[in-house]
């Protein structure tokens, strides 16, 4: 991370912190890249002897630093769509201060040199990196990766992401296996011999456009199989990306039966339904697929009742030579990097999510559920930090994205409430304007 | 009649961007123009310096020579391009191919291709019109109109018949199309098949699904069956073609639940014997010949209408 100061003042800005209980307006001191002291409005200046950058933050909210738990960096292997430094500046512009990056890049991530080499381009960075280890060699679904020299070499979880671990067998034993290294699991739930060759949601819309439809049982097959495993073994999973009604109730149901499991959704299956995909619009179309009216009511309700964990975006760049094709033919995913705070925030402003509940959700819960640092404004932690303007209304147009592609399906919506300023280890990584 | 009216499309990408008074003004256009194929010299100059290319990235015989003549007799310009001979192959996109031939300035494209919705790609990248020949399992519109044309014809009317359809709906543009037009048309639309042939949400399209073949055919104006797609392997969708010709054939015991004038229709190829039995296809009943005359036909109104739509020159 480039060299600059590590310390400055974050005058007049509403402080919400839920794990020190605070919301209130203060400043924030923060020195050497710890935030030092958190002191009443206005105070700031008086700070003895202090020639600190400072920023007037009024109407501004100063959160602990918002954290992307699933997003693909595309390096090494696919460049041109995303690289660890264009992919971090992306996050810290969405006011992300930390992404954890799924291991399907190519090669895949699944051995120390690959996370090593992650890891050094992150040096370079915006944000910090946590790279996610495959759980099989290739993500192939046959041998075990090596957990413990990818731990070794810095990866704080495991995934396949992109595909499913289809056989049960070896599921069981990398949730057994994972706990000699102290490894999570995240699973991407799919039952490919149901949607295999599937292009969007199956209903009357895939139908109506001739598509080959997912059925939405093809994702809750895989998380019931999944649950049960990780509940089995005792070993904790994560689910990535839910997008149905019978996800959230199959996972509000283990949890109250004390099973070991979190789970995420992103901003687009919250936002969007399979409407989107309109006259075969590439920018729609994601794996899971969007749903129904009725799906996204029911994840709602999952993150309002804490059934859902964590908002990730699925962070997923592809460039015109993936969309800019026949819709069965185009890949899937979206970037949503620098519009899940805004997407969010329009939750917060319809009352499902109070600002509390929607930074346990970007920062608090990711933080937890991957055991790394972050989630709080704690006096001596670390100072990653997120301003931002929940009022700050603008257009989200394809010249304005940072992220190297620009597959949204967002593009040109008027977007209301930003991150204005990402602060890294005490680095203010991000300003707006 | 048509005082107000102007037909106003630049592309045919499906019947589901038609309104009734379109597809009827299609079938008068197309009726009209009938008689020019039975002349002793079959061409008029109406697209002399129209360029036309016909760009198939499927097998086709019938639809691809029913267009050609269709184009050669309105005296416009043909070329063919077909997918083994095609950029395709090279790995050259869809858009990259479509640029190159917007490039060529041609008129219209007729496109056939396996992806849903390809026709649209096409059609949001060149300034040609674009006719859909058929794209994946989504519509197949000029066969729909063909039918529509061909029941008119030997019916006299479309408003209120009993259209019953046999057969794979799931993987059948021509169904997609023949349910959306019929019902636009007010006829009502039955569809029958094997439970694993119906897609979700068919009766949005207008079409009303029946339990069996006896309830779909019973006091039917129209009865069409629709090919079984023997390639279809890897999707376990019957037993065998044997138990389908036995519950989903439309045979001569079946055929005499609908009226007794009622049209034997098939968009073809047929496998005689797996949906329909041979004496049906061949019988007296049996319009699937002046299905085929009347593609050419339909596909030279189309060219028609497309070229002196308001607008173009």
């Amino acid at each position: 991370m480039n060299e600059q100061s590590k310390s400055l003042l974050l005058k007049n800005g509403r402080i919400i912190d839920p794990l020190n209980k605070m919301d209130e307006q203060a400043d924030v001191l923060i020195a050497d890249g710890k935030i030092e002291r958190i002191i009443p409005a206005g105070t700031g200046n008086d700070l003895s002897g202090q020639n600190l950058p400072s920023f007037d933050l009024a109407g501004k909210w100063v959160l602990p630093g918002l954290i992307d738990m699933h997003v693909h960096l595309r390096e090494p292997g696919e460049e041109y769509k995303e690289t660890v430094v264009s992919g971090t500046r992306a996050a810290a512009a969405g006011g992300f201060t930390a992404v954890a990056c799924m291991p399907n890049t190519q090669p895949v991530n699944d051995c120390q040199s690959v996370t090593q080499l992650i890891l050094a381009k992150a040096g370079q960075g915006f944000a910090r990196v946590y790279p996610v280890g495959a759980i099989s060699k290739n993500s192939e679904g046959t041998e075990l990766a090596e957990f413990g020299e990818m731990k070794e070499a810095g990866v704080v979880a495991l995934s396949d992401d992109g595909r499913p671990v289809a056989n049960s067998q070896l599921l069981r034993r990398a949730l057994e296996y994972s706990a000699n290294h102290n490894l999570l699991l995240i699973s991407h739930s799919e039952e490919m011999s149901l949607s295999e060759n599937g292009a969007m949601n199956e209903g009357v819309l895939s139908t109506r456009l001739g598509l080959n439809g997912i059925p939405h049982p093809a994702e809750e097959i895989m998380i019931y199989r999944d649950m049960a495993l990780a509940n089995y073994v005792k070993r904790p999973i994560h689910i990535a990306h839910i997008s149905t009604r019978e996800s959230v109730s199959l996972i509000r149901r283990a949890k109250a039966k004390g099973w070991p499991v979190t789970a995420e959704t992103t901003p687009h299956y919250f936002t969007l339904t399979e409407e989107a995909v309109g006259q075969y619009n590439t920018r729609a179309k994601m794996n899971p697929p969007l749903r129904t009216d009725d799906d996204v009511k029911a994840i709602k309700e999952g993150l309002r009742d804490g059934t859902i964990d964590a908002i990730a975006t699925d962070h997923a760049p592809h460039s015109t030579l993936e969309k800019d094709v026949e819709f069965d033919q185009a890949a899937n995913g979206i970037i949503g990097l620098e519009t899940a705070v805004s997407l969010t925030l329009a939750l917060v402003r319809k009352g499902v999510l109070t600002p509390e509940k929607m930074i346990e959700l970007l920062s608090i819960h990711p933080a937890r559920i991957l055991d790394v640092t972050g989630g709080s404004l704690t006096i001596g932690a670390t100072a990653d930090v997120t301003v931002i303007d929940p009022e700050m209304e603008f257009i989200y147009s394809t010249d304005k994205i940072v992220s190297k592609s620009k597959n949204s399906p967002f593009i040109d919506w008027q977007l209301k409430g930003k991150a204005v300023m990402t602060i890294v280890g005490g680095r203010v990584m991000f300003q707006e304007g | 009649m048509e005082n107000e009216y102007r037909f106003n499309h630049k592309h045919i990408l499906g019947l589901e961007d038609l309104s009734r008074t379109d597809i009827e003004f299609i079938l008068n256009t197309a009726d009209s123009f009938k008689e020019i194929s039975t002349r002793p010299i079959k061409k008029v100059p109406t697209l002399r310096g129209k360029t036309v290319i016909h760009l198939f990235f499927e097998p086709s015989t019938r639809t691809r020579l029913s267009f050609e003549i269709a184009a050669k007799r309105m005296s416009a310009d043909t070329f063919n391009i077909s997918a083994s001979t095609s950029s395709a192959q090279k790995g050259e996109t869809l858009v990259d191919t479509a640029m190159n031939l917007a490039a060529m300035n041609p008129d219209i494209i007729v496109i056939r291709h396996s992806s849903s919705g390809s026709p649209r790609l096409l059609a949001n990248h060149i300034g040609a019109s674009v006719i859909n020949a058929g794209d994946g399992t989504h519509e197949h519109p000029s066969q729909g109109l063909l039918d529509l044309m061909t029941v008119k014809e030997n019916k006299g009317r479309i408003d209120g018949l009993k259209i019953a359809i046999i057969g794979d709906i799931s993987h059948s543009r021509v169904a997609h199309s023949d349910i959306i037009g019929f019902s636009k048309m007010g006829a009502e639309v039955c569809v029958c098949g094997p439970s694993t042939m119906l897609p979700v949400g068919i009766e949005e399209l207008g079409a009303k699904v029946c339990g069996s073949r006896e309830e779909v055919v019973e006091g039917a104006d129209v009865v069409m069956a629709l090919r079984i797609q023997k390639e279809r392997q890897t999707d376990p969708l019957i037993p065998s073609l044997r138990e389908y010709a036995t519950f989903f054939g439309v045979s001569k015991k079946v055929v005499q639940l609908a009226r007794p004038d009622a049209l034997i229709m098939h968009p073809g190829p047929i496998n005689r014997g797996v949906e329909m039995d041979p004496d049906i296809a061949d019988g007296s009943r049996s319009v699937i010949l002046d299905q085929v005359t009347n593609g050419v036909a339909v596909r030279m109104a189309l060219l028609y209408l497309i070229m002196g739509r308001e607008g173009n020159e």
